[in-house]
């Protein structure tokens, strides 16, 4: 190429460089599901420390979009997955969200097992109104116009459960979780329902994250007598708690241990004997005996392998990608963006493997607590369903809060 | 008076644990000067090894104990002759490699086992508790309790009562004259580390039907192991052994007076303390260098 050509070239590409920049800058940033597909992110950690369950949610959401794919998709439109790995690191969440938000232009986004990864996303959706697509329980106090919570919120783990343990088992809690937010947010609202339904709290303490020997903590429950058991320890604790909780011998007829955080994944690595006889409150396990559940489970497992197991946050994983499929067939296939996507699902119904599940409008779930004991098996049955779908109410420990279709409303 | 006891006995069966993982750091460190971090790694081997053994061939994890001990020697072994035994003039250098050997252990069990968590049951034999008055003992603690003092005992007899022994302490002492008289410093050299990594992998195995088997599990437990080395003085067994029964003691006192968290911070700020009037630990070993 000469030189003279070169710089007209330049020129050329210069001048309509420049054209195009406004309608560049119009376009960029809003996500619009144009094109022949529906761009959708799935941001799971398939590598690091939360893989672990993390990936069983990537598996659960991959699956429901290849089932519609496969049933022909949304107004004849195929849904696209792109798939980001954040690695177990909220920092690289923000990034990665950010990613699929702006250069993928996705309209959703499905992701998330810890509260920390999602508050690392939470100001990347809302800077782009975008949608977060969350599926695990959480402990609430949280009421973002951006975020789809698909799990249970404190009130809809709890309100059944504590007067049954009470009534059961005897009122005096011992309270042991890990040492972070989410075990202090649900003991705090653990407390008012105590007090409310005469139990008290014999005492409450908090290991750290991983913590692994158990003996001091056992020693004292051995030397409180408490009734019941109220743990929030969560993944490798957890495991360790109750193979040592079993090992020394307490009997889970005397002291129970009632979990909110114990599913399939946890009690598989406990090892069935040692669950054998304890709690867990969950709004799925995954005995749930509904026809959707059997086809759910019955897929999954032949799909991922005979030995693996579908728990309470993979269902929400699962159900939410139909709930987006319902919220878009409501829309107009030329105005998909992330908000009318929101708009669209709020009020929605679905028959999700736990029951008929709605989106309310502080973007959280309704859902059907459930209370199940494990056997040694490794399955839960479940002993107690709630009679009818229980609302989310994410501020219910903090009197004149409350989440609504227009966000936090202070009394 | 019920508690204390049961809180001591807590504390003894942490300690048996601790001595377990740091007997291993502590002679790899006193015979070689290799500050070894991917012990911990070798551990969590140890740990997927009784799984492995339980799962596929059906032994208990006590039947199981000598091929443990066997197959993670042998991966210690291994990674001495190819890359520890290069560096050993450039002591930072191994810090690194071994840390480096211990992530890449760490992912080859992630990718060929599963990140999940393993289940390995328990020996039916020492299921139960013994119970004496108001205290409570779990038998398969007691078991471990009495494993590591027959391990110490052991790798103490290794070193004093054996021709292998004295030729270990020969090196030590210094290996230029030693191989004067005709002793394969090298060699030597690679049947300890192959030793130290033997018993991390027994003390993996040991602990799996308390803790939980994942890849990342030798991370937590090294660094105890580690703070165990260093108040015991660095090198020597008897203080390896005193160390880890008075870290043990002093968790289970203070997580019953405080609870663990603030327990865990007591005690690291105990160590601080002592190690800033015993910078060389309890029992230092005057060997020169």
């Amino acid at each position: 190429m000469k030189r003279r050509d070169f710089l007209s070239s330049v020129g050329a590409v210069g001048t309509a460089g420049a054209l195009s920049a406004p309608a560049l800058l119009t376009t960029i940033g809003r996500a619009t599901a144009q094109g022949n597909d529906i761009p959708v992110g799935l941001l799971f950690s398939l590598t690091g420390a939360v893989a672990v369950v993390e990936s069983t949610l990537h598996d659960a959401a991959l699956m429901a979009i290849e089932e519609i794919n496969a049933a022909g998709g949304v107004h004849g439109r195929q849904l696209r997955p792109i798939i980001e790995d954040p690695a177990s690191d909220p920092a690289t969440y923000a990034d990665r969200a950010r990613r699929l938000m702006i250069r993928d232009k996705c309209v959703s986004v499905f992701g998330s097992y810890t509260s920390a990864s999602r508050q690392a996303v939470l100001p990347v959706t809302e800077q782009r109104s975008n949608l977060y697509w969350y599926p695990t329980l959480y402990e609430g106090r949280e009421c973002s116009r951006n975020v789809m919570y698909g799990g249970a919120v404190p009130n809809q783990q709890q309100d059944e459960l504590i007067p049954w343990a009470i009534e059961n088992f005897g009122p005096r809690f011992y309270m042991i979780g890990n040492n972070y937010v989410y075990p202090k947010e649900e003991n705090n609202y653990c407390k008012t329902l105590l007090a409310k339904h005469g139990g008290e709290v014999v005492h409450e303490e908090y290991v750290p994250l991983g913590h692994s020997d158990f003996s001091s903590v056992i020693n004292r429950i051995r030397a409180e007598e408490p009734d019941v058991i109220f743990a929030t320890v969560v993944g490798d604790s957890d495991v360790a708690f109750a193979r040592q909780y079993h090992a020394a011998e307490l009997d889970p007829a005397r002291m129970p241990v009632v979990s909110l955080t114990r599913s399939e994944v946890e009690v598989k690595a406990i090892g069935g004997e040692a669950a054998a006889g304890h709690f867990s409150s969950a709004p799925y396990f995954m005995g749930t005996q509904t026809p959707e559940n059997e086809r759910f489970v019955e897929s999954y497992k032949s799909r991922y392998g005979a030995d693996q197991v579908t728990h309470f946050v993979s269902e929400a994983a699962y159900f939410q990608v139909y709930q987006f499929k319902a919220a878009l067939e409501k829309l107009d296939p030329a105005n998909i963006t992330p908000e009318t996507i929101r708009d669209a699902a709020v009020g929605l119904t679905l028959t999700a493997p736990q029951g008929e599940v709605l989106i309310d409008e502080n973007l959280h779930t309704h859902l059907w607590p459930k209370i199940g004991q494990w056997q040694s098996n490794g399955q839960a049955e479940v002993l107690l369903q709630s009679q009818e779908r229980v609302a989310p109410l994410p501020y219910a420990a903090y009197e004149g809060q409350t989440c609504t279709g227009e966000g936090l409303v202070r009394a | 008076m019920d508690v204390i006891l049961n809180q001591m006995f807590a504390g003894l069966s942490m300690a048996s644990i601790l001595l377990m993982i740091a007997l291993g750091l502590a002679i790899i460190y006193g015979a070689m000067g290799v500050i070894n971090l991917a012990h911990g790694e070798f551990v969590m081997l140890g740990a997927y090894a009784a799984w492995a053994l339980q799962t596929y061939a059906g032994f208990s994890i006590i039947v199981a104990l000598p091929f443990v001990f066997v197959a993670v020697g042998a991966v210690g072994w291994i990674i001495e002759r190819v890359i520890v035994q290069r560096l050993y003039h450039r002591p930072l250098d191994t810090i690194l490699a071994t840390w480096g050997i211990g992530i890449i252990l760490q992912q080859v069990v992630r990718l060929s086992v599963g990140a999940e968590s393993r289940f390995v049951k328990g020996p039916e034999l020492l299921s139960g508790n013994i119970e004496i008055g108001g205290l409570v003992m779990s038998n398969y603690r007691i078991f471990v309790i009495v494993f590591s003092l027959a391990v110490l005992a052991a790798s103490w007899a290794l070193m004093t009562r054996t021709e292998f022994g004295m030729k270990l302490r020969a090196v030590i002492q210094n290996r230029q004259i030693s191989e004067c008289y005709g002793i394969e410093a090298k060699h030597i050299y690679s049947v300890t580390f192959a030793y130290g990594a033997g018993l991390a992998g027994i003390a993996g195995a040991l602990i799996t039907p308390l803790f939980s088997t994942i890849p990342t599990m030798g991370t937590g437990l090294v660094v105890d192991a580690f703070l165990v080395v260093i108040v015991g003085g660095l090198g020597s067994l008897l203080g390896a052994a005193s160390a880890a029964v008075l870290i043990g003691e002093a968790t289970a006192l203070f997580s019953m007076l405080f609870n663990d968290t603030l327990g865990r911070i007591a005690v690291l700020a105990g160590i601080i303390v002592l190690i800033r009037f015993r910078p060389r630990g309890l029992f230092p070993s005057n060997t020169r260098r």
